[in-house]
């Protein structure tokens, strides 16, 4: 019997049992809506999570530092022949080089500096650290008190909550007041070198690093937010005060830790960073990234292992959810065993008369595969449609809670198209398993048998 | 223990010539309708050679015999044997959704045979609602639908009146007259004599009488 034939008749003889086979397919439904309703949340947590790491900042990330200095990376690396090589500068010119690299978005310089900040009160003496404009979309400024820098270059800070405590009761009130910050300008002879210009040789050296002149410097910065969290938490050690734009600070020629480290070295390197940011387009580029900075012979460092290890827990989790979620499949599929067998039993005279009148074993089986199939495809559809809601229900609901609780609402559910596809799929083919024994029982009834069944 | 084979047909030797009319009598559980099955290709035989059309049926496996069913014989039997949740029509295509034939050519088929039977205007009814005759007249279309060569039927007229069993065999009668054989199973003979050339009796699962009749000239 041909392909189509076989499904006709086998969607024919559901429409027969309407009732029975509709409380079967409710039943695939159920089973299927609640292996989709656990992996969407198991699906919408993992993206959650993954949509706050890649605001975070820290997953998409790399770390790069000269070799000649290990203050940034956590674990030594492992040494390699490359190690043996002086590391080059990290200037402008290595800026240019892995900004250059397919796939890295941005690359910036550490810029941090000792500054006496003065708002009014008391001055104190605090780290002051630069933002790049992207720094706006971190999840560290969602909540943030006031707003982000107006502009690239803007005269503008944000202050961290715990610095805006110590200058006012109620640190809201300091948006818009105007913060003075009293910091170094490295100033002279080291303008007039070149970025990457090694000098030639030591004579030189002195005569540079003889015209390097430190002058202080006073900048008026308005206030324009306060933020709870830390925006550089993780990547960076300490904890800054005061975030000005980094163009802006840029702009002001801050004397930077790296510019003493580069007055003692023997051969004076004019102006270095102590760490570049490089920002990755995907976390899952950040391993090649890294391999590509380190063939320029830089260090460098990201939390890609951690995030690999949260990727490896979320596997688990969606295993476990799928597991639990199957297990209400399951109990469904003993309904289409069930519902096929009593068909068989129903159905017994009308089996012995297609094979009278030509109807081989195949046919048979096929019949009842297909009667089966049909079974797991409308439940898993309808079971889709089920999930989906489900899980929209779930999320609905945990969100008026949130949301009573003073707290931001989340999206923490998820239906990909490839779930919709493998869960229609999975319940056509543990339908099609479970009609196994009944299309096979089915098949070899005896023709002369079943015509006497009455 | 209660365990004994029973030889429903045991040492029957006979052969059918193509375009004959047989009748086979014999009393309920002589083994008439087993050897009508046996031919039919619906039961194998334990032992012994049953050829059909030059084809040993107890060599085939299942798909052969199949295959044999749905292209060489038409089977007519006693209770109709119509499936009770289909309309007429579909019921006289099922035998061709087995042969693979076209949807097209099927539901063409399907309506010269209902017509053939005088059932052109019921084709959209259910068995159910058709009287005993309309009913056996589906099932001989039905029969027929694949072109066999060879017919069975089965006490074809056990379950009608006898006016509507006249009209049964009148049709029986039309078939043989085209050049299709046909073996009738029947208690009564009566009507064996009436339609059938040859008479054979079954006792016991034994062939004990073969005899021509005056039957349909």
């Amino acid at each position: 019997m041909k392909a189509n034939d076989t499904i006709e008749l086998a969607a024919r003889n559901l429409r027969e049992s309407v009732l029975r086979n509709s409380l079967t397919t409710v039943g695939i439904a159920v089973g299927v809506a609640s292996l989709v309703a656990m992996l969407s949340l198991g699906i919408g947590l993992q993206q959650l999570a993954n949509r706050r790491l890649a605001r975070s900042g820290l997953f998409n990330t790399v770390i790069v530092s000269s070799r000649d200095n290990q203050a940034f990376g956590g674990p030594r690396q492992r040494r390699t022949a490359q190690d043996d090589k002086p590391s080059p500068p990290l200037d402008d010119n290595a800026r240019e080089k892995i900004a250059k690299i397919p796939h890295v978005l941005e690359v910036y310089p550490d810029m941090r500096f000792m500054a006496e900040v003065s708002a009014g009160a008391k001055p104190q003496f605090v780290q002051v650290s630069s933002l790049p404009p992207s720094a706006k979309d971190r999840e560290a400024f969602e909540n943030l008190h006031g707003k982000f820098f107006s502009a690239p270059d803007a005269a503008e800070a944000i202050l961290q909550d715990e610095f805006a405590k110590t200058l006012s009761d109620k640190p809201d009130s300091l948006i818009g007041q105007e913060l003075s910050i009293r910091y170094a300008e490295r100033a002279g002879t080291a303008e007039r070198s070149a970025p990457g210009d090694t000098g030639g040789g030591n004579a030189v050296d002195e005569l540079v690093a003889s015209g390097f002149s430190v002058t202080r410097r006073t900048k008026t910065l308005r206030i324009v937010g306060v933020t709870e969290h830390d925006p550089e938490a993780g990547m960076r050690v300490g904890r800054a005060a005061v975030f000005v734009p980094l163009p802006l600070a840029e702009g002001l020629n801050v004397m930077l830790g790296s510019d003493l480290r580069e007055m003692v070295r023997s051969s004076y390197r004019g102006r270095v960073y102590m760490a570049l940011t490089a920002r990755v387009d995907d976390p899952s580029r950040v391993q090649p990234i890294e391999d590509e900075i380190k063939k320029l012979n830089f260090s460098t460092f990201s939390l890609l292992d951690a995030a690999q290890s949260l990727r490896r827990f979320f596997t688990i989790l969606d295993l476990f959810l799928g597991i639990f979620g199957s297990l209400a499949l399951a109990v469904a599929l003993l309904g289409i065993v069930n519902t096929l067998i009593m068909a068989i039993l129903e159905r017994r005279r009308e089996i012995g008369i297609m094979k009278a009148v030509g109807a081989a074993d195949s046919d048979i089986r096929r019949l009842f595969f297909a009667e089966a199939g049909v079974m797991g495809l409308m439940g898993g559809i309808v079971g889709v449609l089920f999930g989906w809601a489900i899980g929209r229900a779930i999320n609905g609901g945990t969100n008026i809670y949130l949301r009573s609780q003073q707290m931001p609402s989340e999206t923490f559910w998820a239906v990909p198209w490839w779930l919709v596809v493998g869960a229609i799929t999975f319940s056509i083919v543990v339908s099609l398993i479970s009609g196994m024994y009944p299309a096979s029982r089915a098949a070899k009834l005896d023709p002369v048998q079943a015509l006497r069944y009455e | 223990m209660g365990e004994s084979t029973i030889r429903a047909v045991d040492g029957v030797s006979l052969e059918i010539a193509p375009g004959e009319f047989v009748a086979l009598l014999g009393a309920s559980g002589s083994g008439k309708s087993t050897l009508l099955n046996l031919i039919g290709g619906l039961d194998r035989a334990s032992g012994g050679t049953l050829q059909v059309m030059g084809r040993e049926l107890n060599g085939m496996n299942g798909e052969d015999l199949a295959r044999y069913r749905r292209h060489t014989v038409g089977m007519v039997f006693q209770s109709f044997n119509l499936v009770p949740t289909m309309t007429l029509l579909e019921n006289v295509e099922l035998p061709m959704r087995f042969a693979e034939v076209e949807r097209s050519e099927r539901a063409t088929r399907a309506k010269e045979a209902l017509e053939r039977v005088g059932l052109s205007a019921r084709m959209r009814h259910r068995p159910s609602e058709l009287s005993g005759g309309e009913q056996q007249r589906a099932s001989i279309a039905r029969s027929l639908v694949n072109r066999p060569s060879l017919l069975l039927a089965d006490e074809p007229t056990g379950n009608l009146d006898s006016r509507t069993g006249d009209e049964v065999m009148r049709f029986l009668e039309e078939f043989h007259a085209a050049g299709m054989t046909v073996l009738l199973v029947t208690h009564e003979r009566a009507i064996a004599e009436k339609h059938a050339r040859r008479l054979l009796t079954l006792a016991d699962g034994r062939l004990v009488g073969d005899v021509p009749t005056g039957g349909v000239q």
